[in-house]
């Protein structure tokens, strides 16, 4: 099948460079000079350097000051959690956030971290009166994503923030996932850090940011340079930086039109997809719980592998639980987390729209997943 | 015209590699796909490494390629019955055991739903018509120092209809020629000789690790003349006609003739004691249904690169098979035994033991 004709499903593992960012990228990697230097090289690199700090800072309501460039929101989570928390204390989490969060987490475990991971409904929504009883016990730092990567499902973010800090602990959100899909705004969030991903977003991938609210000291992960403020040492990736912010700033200014031709096309896909299989179960909450681009859905008794294999052979690219570093396919933490059981958490396929996915794209892709799914129900049922 | 879709097995080794440019080149749909059978870390094979050398492959071939997780098939299928076999005094064969239940079975069903209709991997062995019977039988690799017939010998007439091994037909050198002429990145690659999912080769400790402490028992090494000559850690550490590490100092050379694993017990005798005249064996699979006639020149290899020795099938029951041997010859419970006339498989099954 020529390259052309492929449908992308998978922007919520990466979306495709915005051309906005690719045009600033490619100014960006012309400069000389480090940023850190005091001469007129310098001086243009810094300059671009702290244009894109202020697209960023703009995509979320924020002062370009309090935004920390990193390598992505990987690095960002874990400068939140390892920058906070200190040994003896305690951090609430859910048994849903990305790798990013819980591996940290558990190795903050491990050092003596008191670590509670707040469980979900069926849905993927926290458990009603879980937060409350995990802040009595006074922890550190409570860090839940505004928007599961996996299914889609949101968190009433604001609504953690004013529960932890009612007994006095941090809050940490991140919004990978979110950023570019859902209007934010850190001071209507409430929360005290806030990490960012540019590739999920059009930017390059290898950059990210951590918004730290004013006033709060982090630990850097990295030292040896003033860079980042001293919260992040190391000279800055300008040209993925601009290109992230060329992106937040291209986000900024269609997010809610985009947002609403995603939800159209994802609810096309799922009728679609509803009308020809019977057997097809949608995971996660209620569409207003939901990113407007995430359909994670389990056609019962259909292998997710072989489902994944026969679309991307005929065309379609979306995902399967989280990929491991050998491209196979684990069974879903996520999944797992929402109730359920091994085989299900294998199965559940994640299709992800963006901002250039078209109608036609959504019915062709739709098409497609009904012959796979036909294709593998026929030879289950002769074997 | 839609292609016929085959699905070649990549290990990320150079014999499966040019088995895939092999089919690519006859104009099949080619989907090449990779095993993940191992836990992490803890053998040889199936690393990440291999992983992204079959991508690479698969790359430069312009074919897709994915990788599958059969790790829960594999250590139900193959390594919790490779532990358990050594446990009880058996010495078993986990490659035929992978092909019978992993290769062959799971993957062409799941090859099967991608719409294939063939199966490859990078074997060496092939597929030939028995020139009496005219159906398709099992036939050595032309390359004899390469044959892996003896690993294959459980496929039916079916599975062999559908199943290519594009490499049988050529020598090992003329594979690593023709993967270097076709720039293949896995050309020089060094070959894996033991079990893949045993690291080092210290089936031992791999054993030790997998078992429940109570079944590794200590026991004693009794000669044939019921003498007690030494202590053991238990029957797992050896296997049938061992010599080297049995702890029993000097003096004439010991091998091992049998296992008790009920009684902890090591037998053991000199050379000349250590044959059987014949042997049981089970779950035989017959290439013609049946045993093959009397006149037949038939020869069973009991092990992968021994030769095969002449012996008779002297009793069957439609399950098990009782064959003589014409010269006494060691047999190790457990293992494969795979009849052959000339170069074509006759069928094979497993070894229970020495006749009563």
């Amino acid at each position: 099948m020529a390259a052309a004709s492929r449908i992308y499903l998978d922007y919520n593992a990466a979306a495709p460079l915005r051309p906005e960012a690719r045009r600033a990228m490619t100014e960006a990697v012309a400069l000389t000079g480090n940023p850190s230097s005091a001469h007129r090289e310098g001086a243009r690199v810094r300059g671009a350097l702290e244009r894109a700090r202020g697209q960023v800072a703009a995509l979320i309501g924020a002062r370009p000051a309090d935004i920390v460039f990193t390598s992505g929101a990987t690095e960002a989570n874990n400068l939140a959690l390892a920058g906070v928390v200190e040994r003896g204390s305690g951090l609430v989490t859910t048994a849903i956030e990305h790798a990013s969060v819980l591996e940290p987490a558990a190795a903050l475990e491990r050092s003596g971290v008191h670590v509670v991971r707040l469980p979900v409904e069926r849905d993927g929504t926290l458990v009603d009166g879980e937060l409350e009883r995990a802040c009595a016990a006074r922890p550190r730092l409570v860090s839940i994503a505004l928007a599961n990567g996996e299914v889609g499902v949101l968190h009433d973010v604001a609504a953690v923030a004013s529960t932890a800090h009612a007994t006095g602990a941090l809050v940490h959100t991140d919004a990978a996932q979110a950023a570019g899909r859902l209007r934010i705004d850190v001071a209507a969030l409430g929360v005290d850090l806030l990490s960012l991903s540019s590739h999920k977003l059009g930017g390059p991938a290898g950059v990210g940011a951590l918004w730290i609210r004013p006033g709060l000291d982090v630990r850097p992960l990295l030292t040896g340079g003033p860079q980042e403020r001293g919260r992040r040492a190391g000279t800055e990736n300008v040209a993925g930086i601009v290109g992230f912010g060329a992106a937040a700033a291209a986000a900024a200014d269609d997010l809610e039109a985009a947002a609403k031709r995603m939800r159209r096309g994802r609810d096309l896909l799922w009728s679609l997809l509803r009308e020809s299989i019977p057997d097809v179960e949608r995971n996660g909450a209620s569409w207003e719980r939901t990113l407007p681009n995430t359909l994670n859905v389990t056609f019962l008794g259909v292998p997710g592998q072989s489902l994944l294999v026969l679309l991307d052979l005929g065309g379609v690219a979306a995902s399967l639980g989280s990929a491991c570093a050998a491209g196979s396919v684990e069974p879903s933490h996520v999944l797992r987390a929402m109730g359920a059981d091994e085989e299900r958490a294998r199965a559940g396929l994640r299709l992800s729209l963006g901002r250039d996915t078209t109608d036609d794209d959504v019915r062709r892709a739709a098409a497609v997943i009904v012959a796979a799914v036909r294709q593998i129900q026929r030879e289950r049922a002769a074997s | 015209m839609r292609r016929e879709r085959i699905v070649v097995a990549m290990s990320g080794g150079v014999d499966s590699a040019v088995a895939a440019a092999r089919c690519a080149a006859a104009g099949y749909d080619v989907i090449g796909v990779s095993l993940r059978l191992g836990r992490d870390g803890t053998g040889s094979c199936c690393s990440l490494d291999d992983f992204h050398d079959a991508a690479a492959v698969a790359d430069h071939l312009g074919i897709p390629h994915y990788v599958f997780d059969y790790r829960e098939l594999f250590a139900s299928t193959v390594v919790d019955p490779f532990v358990a076999e050594y446990l009880a005094g058996r010495t078993p064969n986990p490659c035929v055991r992978c092909n019978q239940h992993v290769k062959f079975d799971h993957l062409w069903r799941q090859a099967k739903e991608l719409g294939a209709s063939r199966l490859a991997t990078g074997h060496y062995a092939r597929v030939a018509l028995h020139p009496g019977s005219g159906r398709p039988m099992l036939r050595a690799a032309r390359d004899a120092a390469k044959d892996q017939s003896y690993f294959l010998f459980m496929l039916g007439g079916d599975a062999l209809a559908r199943t290519l091994f594009p490499v049988g037909d050529a020598t090992k050198q003329e594979v690593r020629l023709e993967a270097a002429r076709l720039g293949l990145p896995v050309a020089e690659k060094p070959e894996s000789m033991e079990v893949c999912f045993v690291p080092a080769g210290d089936t031992a400790a791999f054993v030790e690790r997998l078992a429940p402490p109570e079944a590794l028992r200590p026991g004693s090494v009794i000669d044939e003349d019921g003498t007690v000559v030494g202590s053991h850690r238990g029957v797992h550490r050896f296997t049938i006609g061992q010599r080297r590490g049995l702890g029993l100092g000097g003096g004439r050379a010991r091998y091992v003739r049998a296992l008790d694993a009920a009684t902890g017990t090591v037998h053991v005798s000199g050379a000349a004691s250590l044959g059987a005249a014949g042997f049981v064996v089970d779950e035989v699979h017959w290439a013609h249904g049946r045993p093959p006639d009397s006149g037949a020149d038939l020869r069973v290899r009991l092990r992968h690169r021994h030769a095969p020795v002449p012996c008779r099938v002297v009793g069957w029951d439609g399950r098990r098979a009782e064959v003589a041997f014409e010269v006494p010859t060691p047999v190790a419970p457990g293992q494969a035994a795979v009849f052959y006339e000339g170069e074509y498989v006759h069928g094979g099954g497993w070894i229970v033991g020495e006749r009563p």
